[in-house]
């Protein structure tokens, strides 16, 4: 804090190197984020963007643990379709924006569909390679044990691949994340992204920033809250942290 | 219930090459018996393991427990591995209760069997575990014990003490012939360790390489419990390590330069003549 003040008053105050609303100072920010704070613009665009990712997010777990699975029992598919899944998956999910709209509208459905799409093939390589590397020894064991089939699967499978799962989930919500931002910006009427970009319209150099702190805030919480919970929580169990 | 194992063989059959890793072996286990499976690597003692555990099958051939084929892996036969092959997402008394959990058998009885079997590898202490915090040999304790709590008349054990320290093996190996005792079953055991071998089993089976074929039978008629120290024991050992030592000449040869030779190259011998020279 100390140190952006101190670039702020000697870019823009001493030098003139920028203009004052090319660079926020960070007190001009905290205020501008008390009064989104304070008026409910930003209670409501966080609800807005939340409730935006959570069903998004939702859909492409659903969609990306099938495919995952799809892939991994048939042979065929894995041969021919994980390539493209890859390549899917490096691909922006934004790129799909155009599509997006054009089968959705401009709304709701256009900013699901991107975020849906920009998680759900992380997810399913993430549940095909965690499944993929389960070691064998297990499933030779559980068959010993008498297991066979669903049973090996839910007592087996599904838990010796959590860790690369958990990993995939992650790394699936913050493409979602992304995905959002994204989205909002382009075609929202309300959430985080839209409030962003009143900012730029505005103007407002403070607004945009306040806007990215509490973005990054909330990216930051949801990491290390839900995902980095339950990741410590599995590493300290199979005893992966030590050493 | 007796194990018979009838005519079987097994081919892996790949583009480049063809490998016979069994040849028609045809064994056949008593009730209660301890036999000892052993051999050079590449035998195909392990694959045999295998067949009868029905985690692979036979090319030709069958397996029969108490009169009736076997098809695929089952809890009848129990295994325990050269890893542990514990799970680490559960704990010591979970990993336990796996197979009874798979069977169905309810909570309670569960626990307390697996207690029971615990209490035989004397790691109570420990039930509450994660398996990271267990040692080598802690792990195939535990192991042991989830393989006991299946009731299983067969225990197949595929070199479960090779990869531990020699102190941890021979106190496991004390114990296990005192489980074997007490619970009488029957245990197949892999191991490419002879005196390992002469101290446990009833019936040494060596076994030799390309194709996988049973080479020798001896019986061990030593008084139990028998330690390593006994001389009965290390005669045994000679007469056995005689046999296996061709095949490992033999698969040896295979691997290494045309040149190399068993008594050659073991024997310390001084090749500059000049023995004695100086007197």
């Amino acid at each position: 804090m100390t140190i952006w003040e101190l670039v702020y008053r000697i870019g823009v105050d001493y030098l003139e190197i920028w203009k004052s609303y090319t660079f926020p100072s960070p007190f001009a920010v905290i205020k501008t984020l008390f009064g989104l704070i304070g008026d409910n613009t930003l209670g409501i665009a966080v609800l807005a963007s939340m409730k935006r990712i959570i069903v998004g997010y939702s859909i492409s777990i659903v969609i990306g643990v099938i495919i995952g699975l799809t892939i991994v029992r048939y042979k065929y598919l894995d041969e021919n379709f994980s390539a493209l899944i890859l390549g899917l998956q490096t691909l922006p999910s934004i790129c799909w924006l155009p599509f997006a709209i054009l089968w959705y509208g401009l709304g709701e459905g256009a900013i699901m569909f991107v975020i849906a799409i920009g998680s759900t093939f992380a997810i399913s390589i993430a549940i095909e390679s965690g499944i993929k590397n389960v070691p064998p020894l297990y499933i030779r064991a559980a068959k010993t044990m008498g297991a066979s089939g669903i049973k090996i699967y839910w007592n087996v499978i599904i838990p010796a691949s959590l860790p690369s799962v958990i990993s995939g989930l992650k790394q699936g919500w913050s493409f979602a994340w992304r995905a959002l931002m994204a989205g909002e910006m382009l075609t929202a009427t309300v959430g985080l992204g839209q409030v962003l970009m009143v900012g730029r319209d505005l103007a407002d150099i403070s607004q945009v920033m306040a806007v990215m702190v509490v973005i990054i805030v909330l990216g930051l919480a949801v990491d290390k809250i839900i995902f980095g919970r339950i990741e410590a929580n599995i590493r300290t169990k199979w005893g992966l942290d030590r050493g | 219930m007796s194990l018979i194992v009838e005519n079987v063989s097994k081919r892996f059959d790949t583009k480049h090459k063809k490998t016979h890793t069994l040849d028609r072996v045809s064994l056949e286990f008593k009730k209660g018996e301890f036999i000892c499976l052993l051999g050079p690597s590449g035998c195909g003692k392990s694959t045999l393991l295998n067949v009868i555990a029905g985690l692979e099958k036979a090319t030709e051939g069958r397996i029969l427990l108490g009169g009736k084929e076997v098809k695929g892996a089952g809890s009848d036969r129990a295994m325990m591995f050269q890893e542990s092959a514990l799970f680490p997402w559960l704990r010591v008394i979970d990993n336990v209760e796996f197979g009874m959990k798979m069977a169905g058998v309810p909570k309670e009885e569960r626990r307390e069997k697996a207690l029971k079997y615990l209490k035989m590898v004397h790691l109570t202490k420990f039930q509450n575990s994660y398996v990271h915090e267990l040692s080598g040999g802690m792990r195939q304790r535990v192991a042991l014990a989830r393989a006991l709590t299946l009731d299983s008349d067969v225990l197949l054990m595929d070199e479960p003490f090779a990869a531990l320290d020699s102190q941890t093996k021979n106190i496991l190996q004390l114990e296990l012939q005192q489980i074997w005792w007490e619970t009488k079953k029957t245990i197949i055991f892999v191991t490419h360790n002879v005196e390992e071998a002469v101290l446990l089993a009833d019936r040494v089976i060596v076994m030799a390489a390309n194709p996988g074929r049973v080479k020798k039978e001896f019986k061990i008629q030593l008084a139990r419990p028998r330690l390593l120290e006994n001389v009965d024991l290390v005669y045994m050992v000679a007469e056995i390590m005689k046999e296996l030592k061709e095949e490992v000449e033999k698969v040896a040869k295979a691997e290494y330069d045309s040149d190399w030779n068993i008594e050659k190259d073991t024997v310390l011998s001084n090749t500059s003549d000049d023995m004695g020279i100086g007197l």
